[in-house]
């Protein structure tokens, strides 16, 4: 049972990601760029016959079907072409700005997610109590508010007024990389690590807020009280469970929402993360790095997803043990 | 005769405060006057139709009623005032709670683990599950892989843990077979036979007939009749309450007689006699409240009754 569960969920994950590199293709075609023109740049003196080479030379002419396995087959052997903003190849550029972007992540995605947990289930705890409804406030506030808006609020109190944050990039101006140190970063990233957390943080404290109480309403909790069992005992031995396991599921759910806070954050806080190389390569029209760019943070999204799911098999006995007595 | 009783409930209200349309708020009575005695070693069975609030008299004895509710009268568990704090520390040593189904089991935590709790050891709980027939790997089981046999066994199983005096089971028996629900009684004369006094909540009366030592009749939020089961017995001639005799000619044993109307709903009680509107010998005075009063070894609440 777990074996199948598991070999068909990554099978699942695997055709959904193949048909994201055909549609990513289509779409890239039939969008406005030219990539010759983007490659040789708008005010080129190359002669048609030159650039009828270049483009006989990159396949430019035959038929979708083709240049898409053509393009499968390179991406197969790890080749995603040349950046054409950064000159240097797709995969590198985006290896070295994912790993930037991923530890901004990961901080604010465990961040929000502990923060979160334990915010709701305090505000469900105290369900209709001032505290509950300045965070119910709160996270509502949040979750309309758009990314870029609250990180230039951020960056106009934190930064400006108050000057206790650099205004943006990921490490200080005039140093040389080798003098770069660790606190420097950490510097630098503080403030698009708490946009982005901040950002994150609504959806999952509401979700265990209303988990607590959708729990809390259950007739096993009823049972545990008439067995003697206090507040605190049936907070750890049945709520805590019973909804840190959605919500776990949830946090690794929304990492898509993760991706694109992030790359507004890291816009606005010009940090230079895979957000911003992603900005660069769509105004450039540079489509090497743009299909790149796709790929990787379709593989990243799934990646949570299949996470998320796989987790339900093994921590949900429910799923993991289904089969024994079906 | 005068022997002390376990569990005394004298005047119990339940009601609720429930938002009407707009902001008009209003006092729901769902249980009101009611009476009722549990002895040690016998079987009282409530009975009485689903729906009509049999679930929170079982509740407010263990002290598990919801916040919106308000509860007036008195419960006295061996002759003193049973309070919050009581409850808290009797419910799961001597005063035992058998629910009505798998959903009162947490999803997610093994059933061994469950049945164990915060008061029993893991000895009393292998003990309980031999003693009634569960094998010993069910202990790791989640509950969603029990049987509803199996269900009914380990909910049985958590009533045993600790020194059990008062037993207050809920709709025991439902989705069981005859043999499962028979061998469900067994344990129940078994435990009050040790001493146990047991509240049986049925809307079984053919199950009360079977198990109970005496039987209360709950109709719409309060106990019309209690008396022993012998007088339901040979057609229920015996009884006082005509609502208590109507019931046992509709068993198929007897006549399966059915009567008109349905209960009152607790939001629109009438002033005087509950079952006034269904009953053959209403008379002016049924308009006004009617005690319950002693007669002939039980309890009955109407003024005709001889």
């Amino acid at each position: 049972m777990k074996g199948k569960y598991v070999s068909e969920t990554i099978l699942k994950m695997l055709l959904l990601l193949f048909a994201v590199t055909i549609l990513s293709f289509i779409l890239i075609t039939k969008a406005p760029i030219d990539p010759l023109t983007s490659y040789i740049g708008s005010e080129s003196t190359l002669s048609p016959a030159a650039r009828q080479q270049i483009a006989d030379y990159w396949g430019l002419n035959q038929p979708l079907v083709q240049r898409y396995f053509t393009w499968l087959g390179n991406i197969f052997r790890g080749d995603f072409g040349m950046s054409i903003t950064y000159k240097r190849p797709v995969i590198d550029v985006i290896g070295e700005r994912f790993s930037a972007s991923l530890v901004l992540m990961l901080l604010a995605w465990l961040c929000s997610g502990v923060l979160g947990f334990f915010l709701g289930m305090a505000s469900g705890k105290h369900k209709g109590s001032v505290f509950d409804k300045i965070t119910q406030g709160f996270c509502l506030v949040l979750q309309s508010t758009p990314t870029f808006w609250i990180g230039i609020l951020f960056l106009e109190l934190f930064s400006v007024t108050l000057g206790w944050f650099p205004l943006g990039m990921s490490v200080p101006m005039g140093v040389l990389a080798s003098q770069v140190t660790l606190g420097d970063r950490m510097y630098h990233l503080f403030l698009p690590f708490f946009t982005l957390t901040v950002i994150s943080l609504g959806k999952i404290t509401l979700y265990t807020r209303q988990k607590y109480i959708e729990e809390m309403n259950n007739d096993y909790i009823l049972f545990a009280k008439a067995r003697g069992e206090s507040s605190r005992q049936i907070l750890n031995r049945h709520i805590m469970r019973n909804i840190a396991l959605p919500a776990v599921t949830v946090q690794f759910a929304s990492f898509s929402e993760l991706f694109g806070g992030m790359t507004l954050a890291e816009t606005v806080f010009s940090y230079p993360g895979i957000g911003t190389a992603t900005t660069a390569a769509a105004t450039h029209g540079d489509v090497p790095l743009l299909l790149g760019i796709t790929l990787f943070s379709a593989l990243f999204v799934f990646t949570g997803n299949l996470i998320a799911n796989l987790l339900y098999g093994v921590l949900d006995p429910r799923m993991r043990e289904g089969a024994l007595h079906a | 005769m005068e022997k002390s009783s376990l569990l005394e409930v004298r005047d119990l209200g339940i009601s609720f405060s429930l938002y009407q349309s707009g902001l008009k708020k209003k006092d729901l009575n769902v249980i009101r006057a009611l009476d009722l005695t549990v002895n040690p070693g016998e079987i009282l069975a409530v009975v009485g139709s689903s729906g009509s609030g049999k679930s929170l008299l079982a509740h407010s004895i263990l002290g598990i009623l919801p916040d919106n509710a308000t509860l007036t009268g008195s419960i006295s568990y061996k002759g003193e005032e049973l309070t919050k704090e009581r409850q808290r520390e009797l419910d799961g040593k001597e005063i035992m709670f058998i629910p009505q189904s798998v959903d009162y089991l947490d999803p997610l935590m093994r059933v061994g683990k469950q049945v164990v709790g915060v008061r029993g050891t893991r000895e009393e709980m292998q003990a309980a599950f031999r003693r009634y027939g569960l094998a010993p790997e069910v202990e790791k089981y989640y509950p969603y892989q029990l049987s509803g046999g199996m269900v009914r066994r380990v909910l049985i199983s958590t009533a045993v843990i600790g020194h059990p005096e008062l037993i207050v089971a809920d709709e025991p028996t439902p989705g069981l077979d005859l043999k499962m629900a028979e061998e469900t009684l067994k344990n129940f004369r078994e435990l009050a036979d040790q001493g146990c006094g047991i509240l049986l909540i049925t809307h079984d009366l053919d199950l009360a007939l079977q198990a109970a030592t005496r039987i209360s009749v709950f109709y719409a939020g309060t106990i019309f009749e209690s008396a022993p089961v012998s007088d339901f017995q040979g057609g229920g001639s015996a009884l006082r309450h005509p609502y208590s005799r109507a019931l046992v000619r509709a068993l198929p044993q007897t006549e399966f007689e059915p009567i008109t109307g349905t209960q009152p709903y607790a939001g629109n009680l009438p002033e005087g006699c509950l079952f006034g509107e269904r009953c053959p010998y209403r008379t002016e005075e049924c308009g006004n409240p009617v005690p319950i009063r002693k007669l002939r070894g039980g309890e009955v609440r109407c003024i005709h009754a001889t």
